[in-house]
């Protein structure tokens, strides 16, 4: 210990003055293991890398690939029972083995850190500006008084973008919205000026357009400290956008690094090829074949000799059992793009690049358009529709006497149809009401006002029998499959249990079940597992076999991938594609990645504060958006491809939701809108008086007959205008 | 890129959009396609415990000897024996004798065959009422919720040995079963408090949702769902129930209610002879034992039953440590 206090004191203060080309951070062979019950779990396994003072170091993969632990390792936030070896360097100083105490003087004045949750990464008993404050005056010595760091909050507030800063300063954090909190995380680790700053998945829990806000802020902050970031991300379009340079991880190593361009457009390692293939593409959409990367990460504890994803890569061969491929420079590429495989050299000498390559080293193939499709849209029956729905929830207050003083308009006026084997892509930001409408359907109860269509049949004025047969036809997979399926129940019961439910004699069930685990893809000998033995991808397997067991006709998916890692996700959604070719499923998808939706929709609506604001098929509405909060959603989007990303103008939008208890007058966007500022004034005017009806869009060429209308585009903007974000 | 119909391409019926379905391992146990409902799979898991079967032999045992003892012991529970007075074991005094000469081994069946009785039902009957006023309360809310969370703060309030002494002098003489059930009316209100708390929770899960989106009615929603969720915390109170019940029994029976002399239970016979336990320890030490042995069983029954109930508990899922199916990656 002694000798580490001596050398800390020597270093005191090092690197300012020291030469410039020492990297800020230097992690050299980190190893951490956990104790488990079944043995040590190996999280990190000799990890390696430097980050240089202004660099973006991208850290991207999968859950459990060990990309957290290895950054919690660097700050000193690891729980005791952890074991970690290698060596940790900042600035020359050596990180581990020094006490708590002293690496709380360098936390959060040399390094800093950003979480992904923003609401428990601040206390919720002090205001905002108390917790900055506290960052400023732990670090501060005695020259900051309260009054100055008081300032100094206000001062950091401001540049990370909250607005009237002097006045949010004093608010809680429950206060704020998610982005906002992001926002004042990001303002505390800056507060102290930090050498480097470790953002752990910093937008995971954000909406796509606050998720570019706070990625913007980053970069601020970065500029504004000149700091080293460590962006950790299972997003690669995140990293594309925003890093330098890249690590991908594998089962607690780095399996390929080098700079953004060459790992996006030459990756050299399957893996990275793989992930880069399961992402579904805004600008590429239904053409692309999505590859999805069979099994699962291994278990850390007892790891097999040999590559660690060598079980799920098509390129293995017996060499790759002999042992772990160490991770040398990819031959044909530049100097500092290293990977990890015995058969780099075969990647670079294939004819095809990037995702053409992943699908055909993944045997990827695009689903067939089914037949349904000949038909036109209006010759096929509406089994989905949705007049004019309203659910409004009362907001009440008093004691005894619980008056109403106002309703949360979580949906008003919502109109849409679904017509037989179509997928309608419902998209939106969280608490834009697309949540509400699908339980609204789903509940097959009146509305407050409208009216649900189901197969035929109004939702209101349905007896019990009637609503227990409309279920049959209706069925719902659920965003988490861990959470909608009973962790109590075998596989079999969970398949049957809509079918019991409904009265469907045993020996039906018993031959079904097996039939309906073949058509998802899950093997019959599983049947007698719970759900906690599979895998995420094979849980939402599951529930959409259960869903199916009734041979529906619609499938209401509540976003059902988004708990998904990417490389299962692929596999998911193909099946998705595969079952609505096969059986001739109508799908209502919500979901709030628009890559998502441009690789499985026909259709897709866009909502906003309870109402629709563009709707249409898929191709016209991304091609050329008219409204601009859909130019706005798909213009944040990041796109896994750095030179396209580098190349997209962003819209921005500012700030946050407004309330739907009290949504603006008018047009209910106005108050983001980026055409908005720059309207007239007469034009401003009636966007605030005037509510936009739901019209036909105009058509994009500019040479159309005047009055001529898209026939199934709609647009609810007073002054649409296409302008192409992809 | 290439675009050829998927199943066509891959050569199997399994649409994967070319690829196959597998995120895992194949560890070949119950490599059987049959499926099995929730009950036999339950029975399958409880009959592996070993630990568990122990509990469950020795308790029947226990219940057989007790009840069958009549048929081969020597002496009945209420002769006495004036020939030996506090005699320690011996040939016709298995178990001894007290110091008014009655046979310890016919006591000792006796009140085991009373003290277990008691216990079970106590505890039975707690758990079925804690159990559905909790879930119904828990999972109705409103009105149903409000009504049965009154009754049960109004009798948590009521000191329950107070009304049993109010009561008493109308039950004198009249049969345990009686004084069964108002040890199991009195036992059951914290539970369902707690039962309730954790349906709320379990009500907004979203595989109840699920359910209630197919259709199934609230009371199969409440037996299937949320009870075997609230399996564990249910299991872990009945067993406890088991033991204190047959130790609140003594205390009651100290003052007059419950089991009275001539008849016996464990519970008064071990505050007999514990006074006594160091120089006569067999007036002791039998109940006693049997006691905790009991107690032993009811709980290695209820350990075993809640594996079996619990997925994922290990014990019930035959799995080696070498073959843990997480560690092994099926090859594509």
């Amino acid at each position: 210990m002694t000798a580490y206090e001596a050398e800390s004191d020597v270093l005191a203060d090092p690197g300012r003055a020291g030469e410039p080309a020492a990297p800020l951070l230097e992690v050299a062979d980190l190893e951490v293991s956990f104790p488990s019950e079944d043995g040590r779990v190996r999280a990190v396994r000799g990890l390696s890398y430097r980050v240089s003072p202004g660099e973006v170091l991208g850290i991207v993969g999968e859950s459990g690939s060990g990309k957290s632990v290895s950054s919690l390792a660097v700050m000193g936030l690891l729980p005791p029972s952890a074991r970690i070896g290698g060596s940790i360097r900042l600035r020359g100083q050596e990180l581990l083995g020094l006490s708590d105490t002293e690496l709380s003087r360098i936390r959060g004045r040399r390094v800093a850190m950003v979480f992904q949750d923003p609401l428990s990464a601040l206390t919720p008993v002090y205001t905002v500006g108390d917790q900055i404050a506290e960052a400023l005056l732990v670090h501060g010595g005695r020259s900051t008084t309260a009054s100055t760091a008081r300032n100094r909050a206000v001062e950091l507030l401001d540049l990370v973008g909250i607005p009237n800063a002097a006045e949010r300063v004093k608010a809680f954090p429950h206060e704020f919205s998610g982005g906002m909190r992001q926002r004042a995380v990001i303002a505390m680790a800056i507060a102290n000026d930090p050498d480097l700053i470790i953002a752990d998945e910093p937008t995971t829990a954000l909406d796509v357009t606050v998720q570019a806000q706070v990625l913007e802020v980053l970069k601020t902050a970065q500029e504004v400290t000149g700091a080293g970031i460590v962006l950790i991300t299972h997003d690669l379009g995140v990293v594309a956008g925003t890093a330098d340079r890249v690590i991908v991880m594998y089962a607690g190593k780095a399996v390929e690094t080098g700079t953004v361009d060459e790992i996006f457009a030459t990756p050299r390692m399957p893996y990275t090829l793989g992930l880069l293939g399961s992402i579904p593409r805004l600008d590429v959409g239904r053409g692309q074949p999505l590859v999805p990367i069979e099994g699962q990460p291994p278990s850390l504890v007892a790891l097999p000799p040999g590559c660690p994803f060598g079980p799920r890569c098509p390129l293995h061969e017996p060499a790759c059992d002999a042992a772990e491929p160490e991770l040398l420079p990819a031959p044909g590429a530049a100097p500092d793009h290293r990977a990890a495989c015995i058969r780099t050299g075969e990647l670079a000498a294939a004819d095809a690049e990037g995702g053409e390559l992943a699908a055909e080293l993944f045997d990827a193939h695009v689903v067939e358009a089914e037949p349904v499709d000949s038909a036109t849209r209006i010759d096929r029956e509406v089994v989905l529709g949705v007049d004019r729905l309203v659910k409004h929830y009362p907001v009440r207050a008093g004691g005894i006497f619980r008056r109403q003083v106002g309703a949360v308009q979580a949906v008003d006026g919502v109109t849409f149809d679904v017509r037989a084997g179509e997928t309608l892509g419902l998209v939106g930001e969280s608490g834009c009401g697309k949540s509400t409408t699908i339980m609204e359907i789903m509940g097959l109860e009146p509305p407050t006002g409208g009216s649900i269509q189901v197969l035929g049949s109004q939702v209101e004025g349905l007896s019990r029998a009637d609503r227990k047969r409309i279920r049959r036809d209706l069925q719902i997979v659920f965003q988490d499959p861990m959470a909608s399926l009973d962790p109590r129940l075998p596989v079999r019961d969970l398949i049957a249990e809509p079918m019991e439910v409904q009265g469907f004699d045993k020996a039906h069930i018993t031959r079904r079940v097996p039939e309906l685990m073949k058509l998802v893809g899950l093997r019959s000998e599983q049947i007698n597992r719970y759900p906690g033995e599979f895998s995420g991808g094979q849980r939402q397997r599951i529930c959409i076999a259960r869903a199916l067991a009734l041979e529906p006709k619609v499938l209401v998916l509540d976003e059902p991938v988004s708990a998904l890692d990417v490389s299962i996700q692929a596999g998911v959604l193909n099946l998705l594609d595969e079952l609505k070719a096969r059986l001739g499923l109508a799908y209502l998808f919500v979901a709030h990645d628009l890559s998502v939706v441009r690789h499985i929709a026909d259709r897709v609506a866009v909502m906003y504060l309870g109402k629709i604001v563009e709707i249409g098929g898929v191709e016209e509405v991304f091609a050329a958006p008219q409204h601009p909060y859909t130019q706005a959603l798909l213009s944040a989007i990041p796109v896994p491809d750095p030179e396209v990303e580098r190349r997209r103008e962003r819209i921005l939008l500012t700030g946050d939701l407004p309330s739907p208890a009290n949504p603006p007058s008018g047009c209910r966007f106005r108050t983001r809108c980026q055409l908005f500022a720059t309207l007239g004034a007469d034009q401003q005017q009636r966007c605030i008086d005037v509510e936009p009806p739901r019209e036909s869009a105009l058509p994009a060429e500019p040479d159309a007959p005047v009055g001529a209308h898209l026939p199934d585009h709609d647009v609810a903007c007073h002054w649409a205008r296409i302008r192409t974000v992809v | 890129m290439t675009t050829t119909d998927v199943t066509g391409g891959t050569g199997k019926s399994v649409p994967t959009g070319g690829a196959n379905p597998v995120d895992v391992p194949l560890d070949a146990i119950e490599a059987e396609t049959e499926g099995v409902t929730r009950g036999t799979l339950v029975l399958r898991r409880f009959l592996r415990n070993k630990l568990a079967l122990t509990g469950l032999v020795v308790l029947a045992l226990l219940y057989a000897v007790s009840l069958t003892s009549p048929l081969f012991a020597p002496w009945a529970y209420d002769e006495y024996d004036y020939l030996s007075f506090l005699q320690p074991p011996s040939a016709s005094h298995w178990f001894g004798t007290t110091q008014i000469g009655e046979d310890v081994f016919a006591q000792t069946m006796r009140g085991l065959q009373r003290s277990l009785t008691i216990g079970l039902l106590t505890a039975a009957i707690s758990i079925v009422i804690a159990s559905v006023v909790g879930a119904c309360a828990g999972y109705f809310g409103g009105w149903v919720d409000r009504g049965l969370m009154w009754i049960v703060d109004l009798l948590l309030v009521l000191p329950s040995f107070l009304i049993i002494a109010v009561i008493s002098p109308a039950l004198r003489g009249s049969s345990w079963i009686l004084f069964v059930l108002l040890l199991g009316l009195f036992a059951w209100m914290i539970t369902a408090r707690i039962l309730r708390g954790m349906t709320l929770t379990l009500r907004e899960r979203e595989f109840v949702k699920a359910a209630r989106f197919m259709g199934a009615p609230s009371g199969l929603i409440i037996r299937r769902h949320i009870l075997p969720n609230m399996a564990s915390l249910m299991i872990i109170d009945v067993t406890i129930t088991v033991g204190s019940t047959i130790l609140l029994e003594t205390g009651l029976s100290y003052f007059g209610f419950g089991v009275q002399p001539p008849d016996v239970s464990l519970g008064t016979l071990i505050r007999d002879g514990s006074t006594a336990a160091l120089t006569t320890p067999w007036l002791f030490l039998f109940a006693g034992g049997l006691l905790v042995v009991s107690v032993l069983a009811v709980n290695f029954i209820g350990d075993g039953l809640r594996d079996a109930l619990d997925p994922n508990a290990r014990r019930g899922r035959n799995v080696r440590e070498d073959e843990d199916p997480e560690v092994e990656v099926e090859r594509a």
